[in-house]
């Protein structure tokens, strides 16, 4: 049983297998289920995942509230004009993410990784990944093992909760899982896989958690948007030789420490940040009739 | 260790929005439920911290309402719940607490019909999980991640060893095991996690026991 980011690096270095290995022999372990019922119970997740971002891509979603809805589309199109900027890969990318999140705040079903509200991060990258390396059914099964590798050090040493922790520790954390897994699947070393885990959570550190209205909606679809983006070019950097000064464990200490010191009114009570902002509250009254702030 | 399995962050398959909101909402909803045990005639929900400020807007409402209706987390009738459990005959009410509690995301849960009434108190703690933390006065810690037993007996020497006793002859493993009381002498609760579902004949048996006044069982 590994208890953080180093004793996961270390376990799979010294039997030469992946980060997902690790991850599926831990959980044969602690439930005692066969090996093939593990895969294929994440198999399931995976086609949910699959399913979302398909969803969201090429139908009308939109959000009860009418906040969200409509932006993986656009992009879609926009992207395949041919005149973006970051390029076609980037932009699939980010447009899967914000496909789930559309789905999502429409109260479709989707798969938690680690959350609902950052449930895009690692779905968007994966199935962008799936059209530029064309990976098999099982490597993107792994590629799941590897975000939940991650993310259960994180959820059991810092937190995964918007309101415990922030956003930094929901969107936060699926962008070092979703980061990490990239790398796996790109060819890197277990190390490499830590090492792009930290550089992407330390550029979320202290991402707030700010809902307008306390809805999942604005800014959490555009935020899982910035963190498919943010964990590519993690992914990227760590498979340049690129290291984090800060140890990867170290990384999620301090984004626990952030989470606790972050005032109530910035961890999901929809109080501070953009949910407290004159279009904010006008949205949030517009919304529910009254505000919340009057209550 | 707070989360155990892969499947606690790569998961559940639940319906947005939130997976603290809606998804944990619906299992301390449901996890209400089979601990009561049969169809409630009416439900009084409370929310605390984030519960309360947010709840509209996430669909916890809906949620503890499909939990008592002991729909998962990926039912799409969650939905609509508000609207079923009014057609299923349970009168259900919802309010703001104002209350500081340890953790944000708190819900209390009084369900009640004319044999009773039970009142639960359960967290989210993120990504779909929860933890009951109180059950009728009684502080405790239930994932409702496994089977568990629910066991209200005297506070008197043997107790335990009365009830394991009995999961032992059956070859059942206990995962997690807890033990409370309000004071001594008096009323106490067990608490066990066991790796399989329990059959009914066990439970009978443990209740059977002449220091045990209750059985509930908790299922996967």
């Amino acid at each position: 049983m590994f208890r953080n980011a180093a004793e996961l690096v270390e376990l799979a270095e010294s039997k030469g297998c992946k980060i997902s290995d690790i991850m599926i022999e831990q959980e044969i372990e602690f439930t005692g289920k066969t090996r093939e019922q593990i895969i294929s119970q994440m198999d399931r997740n995976l086609q949910v995942m699959e399913d979302a971002v398909l969803r969201g891509v090429t139908e009308d979603v939109r959000s009860h509230s009418g906040l969200t809805g409509g932006d993986a589309k656009l992009l879609q199109t926009y992207m395949k004009s041919g005149k973006s900027l970051c390029g076609e890969f980037m932009l699939d990318a980010v447009s899967k993410a914000i496909a789930t999140n559309e789905v999502n705040a429409a109260m479709g079903t989707i798969c938690a990784t680690p959350t609902a509200g950052s449930a895009g991060v690692v779905p968007g990258t994966l199935f962008a990944i799936k059209e530029k390396l064309n990976p098999t059914r099982e490597q993107m099964v792994a590629y799941l093992f590897t975000s939940g590798a991650f993310g259960f050090v994180v959820a059991n040493n810092a937190s995964i909760s918007g309101a415990a922790g922030g956003c930094q520790a929901e969107v936060g954390s699926a962008t070092g899982m979703a980061a990490a897994a990239i790398v796996e699947l790109a060819g890197g070393t277990p190390s490499q896989c830590a090492q792009a885990f930290a550089i992407a959570l330390k550029n979320m550190l202290g991402l707030v958690c700010d809902p307008v209205a306390g809805l999942v909606e604005v800014p959490c679809v555009k935020r899982n948007a910035m963190g498919a983006s943010n964990a590519l070019v993690a992914a990227d950097m760590a498979l340049a030789g690129i290291v984090s000064r800060i140890p990867c464990d170290e990384v999620i200490e301090a984004m626990y420490k952030i989470g606790l010191t972050m005032p109530v009114a910035l961890k999901e009570t929809a109080q501070g940040g953009l949910a407290a902002t004159p279009t904010g509250r006008e949205l949030e009254a517009k919304i529910f009739g009254v505000p919340l702030s009057e209550k | 260790m707070k989360y155990k399995s892969v499947f606690d962050i790569i998961g559940p398959v639940m319906i947005g929005p939130s997976s603290s909101h809606t998804a944990g909402a619906a299992r301390i909803g449901r996890v209400a439920r089979h601990l009561f045990g049969r169809k409630p005639d009416y439900a009084r929900v409370y929310f605390y911290g984030s519960f309360a400020k947010t709840y509209k807007g996430h669909g916890t409402d809906v949620a503890i309402a499909g939990g008592i209706l002991d729909f998962d987390t990926f039912d799409t009738r969650i939905v609509n719940a508000l609207t079923l459990a009014k057609e299923a005959g349970i009168q259900i009410t919802m309010s703001e607490e104002d209350a500081i509690t340890d953790h944000p995301n708190t819900a209390r849960i009084v369900l009640g019909d004319e044999k009773g009434e039970m009142e639960l108190t359960g967290i989210s703690i993120g990504g779909g999980k929860i933890e009951v933390t109180e059950l009728n006065g009684f502080k405790l810690r239930l994932s409702g991640n496994h089977p568990a037993l629910l066991i209200v007996h005297n506070d008197k020497f043997g107790a335990i060893a009365g009830v394991t006793n009995i999961l032992a002859k059956h070859s059942i493993n206990i995962g997690q095991m807890e033990v409370s009381r309000k004071e001594k002498g008096k009323e106490a609760l067990m608490v066990i996690e066991v790796d399989q579902n329990i059959e009914n004949s066990i439970m009978q048996e443990i209740e059977s026991l002449p220091i045990v006044s209750q059985v509930v069982k908790v299922h996967d």
